[in-house]
């Protein structure tokens, strides 16, 4: 078959869907419980379950929400099922 | 970014902000235990994924028309099996199709038909959002009776859709496949449960999973998870999943049904409507009938697939 019929994956081709966003989420580390059930939820597989520092891995606490503003389109699904609310949605 | 969750369907997809489909689609695809193939018909997940130069499928993937998803997968599912018989390929790979409602309910429905009739070996994955979205919203024969949409608008003379849903499962159901479930992007446990099932199933499966068009239907983006978990609250869109001959839900007993998630007590179908705009006219008192005609509808429809439930 001829070659240029197919596409590769290639991410550095993505469009930066972040551009889209008006609206930001943002996570309160403090309030997050950690039970990342807006994970998978996320349109956009853009949040990530991360410790801040070493410190805390250290101290055994469990890793918080982590948003990819690089491709979050700021839907606003993450803070609508956020459980303790710890996700709010900003003007950006 | 998520590595585990964009193993197989990347970021950089298109789709609009708070669309139901694409954490059905990594779901369904984390659940595969061997190598994949896709196919796709045309649809918003087509268009929204593979815009050139870029494709947020890591997975080897295929698209040719509208009507010919479930076709062009017996082809390549075919081509797969002569080379392994051949020894060019070892090891097992499984094939899947996703198509929206209009290339699966409407313009797919004969190639699925005849691939589920042939008895490959593939799942089929449905995300029914109720219309032809990508293009518009106009009317497809999975839209809900009473819904405006460009083509069935709501006005004097009219309030909306006045033709029910085509009842998609039925119809696979008649082909005695394996394994047909249906689910709902806002109950991922069960949809991983079924996508499962359904991957390990030998020769045809299918899923009808619910996906909310936040666009179309006219509801905030952040909200597809609510108005999903309602349809399913308001016995709108029961979770269940049926096995006929060989079928593994059930380790092969005949055409059984099961219930696999039913709310202790169903909502009223209002609380459902009222969430998008696209229902926004029959909360107009001369519309009243209409939402009590759906009611009806919803109840008698539950009460169909409890009876064959046999419980």
């Amino acid at each position: 078959m001829e070659e240029g019929a197919i596409i590769k994956h290639n991410i550095k081709k993505a469009p930066k869907t972040g551009e889209w966003r008006y609206m930001k989420p943002e996570v309160d580390k403090e309030k997050c419980i950690g039970c990342s059930t807006c994970v998978p939820f996320c349109p956009e597989a853009a949040i990530d379950m991360k410790h801040e520092t070493r410190d805390m891995k250290q101290k055994n606490k469990k890793p918080k929400a982590d948003i990819d503003y690089e491709y979050c389109k700021g839907c606003g699904v993450c803070a609508e099922v956020c459980p303790v609310k710890a996700i709010v949605m900003r003007k950006k | 970014m998520n590595k585990e969750l964009t193993k197989h369907f990347a970021q950089g997809h298109s789709s609009c902000a708070g669309c139901g489909f694409p954490a059905a689609v990594r779901t369904i695809l984390g659940e595969a235990k061997t190598p994949i193939v896709v196919a796709n018909a045309t649809g918003c997940l087509e268009v929204t994924s593979t815009i050139y130069p870029y494709s947020a499928w890591k997975v080897p993937y295929i698209h040719s028309a509208f009507e010919n998803a479930a076709a062009t997968i017996s082809g390549v599912e075919r081509a797969y099996k002569a080379l392994y018989r051949k020894g060019k390929i070892k090891g097992r790979i499984k094939f899947i199709v996703f198509g929206g409602d209009g290339g699966t309910y409407d313009i797919g429905l004969q190639s699925l038909s005849g691939a589920l009739e042939r008895g490959h070996d593939f799942v089929y994955v449905c995300y029914d959002n109720g219309g032809y979205m990508n293009t518009g919203n106009q009317r497809s024969s999975a839209t809900p009776y009473g819904a405006a949409t460009e083509t069935t608008p709501a006005g004097k003379e009219s309030f909306g859709k006045m033709e029910t849903r085509k009842n998609l499962m039925e119809i696979v159901n008649a082909h005695r496949v394996a394994y047909a479930a249906q689910a709902n992007v806002a109950y991922l446990q069960d949809l991983k449960k079924k996508a499962k099932k359904a991957l390990e199933t030998e020769g045809p499966s299918f899923l009808n999973v619910f996906s909310p068009c936040q666009n179309n239907w006219k509801f905030p983006t952040s909200q597809y998870v609510n108005v999903a978990k309602l349809a399913t609250e308001t016995n709108f869109w029961p979770l269940y999943e049926i096995s006929a001959i060989g079928g593994s839900a059930y380790g092969g007993e005949n055409g059984k049904y099961k219930i696999t998630h039913e709310p202790s007590q169903p909502k009223p179908i209002a609380e459902f409507l009222k969430t998008q705009g696209r229902f926004k006219h029959l909360f107009n008192e001369k519309n009243n009938p209409v939402i009590d005609r759906i009611q009806k509808m919803v109840n008698e429809e539950f009460a169909r697939i409890v009876s064959l439930t046999g419980e």
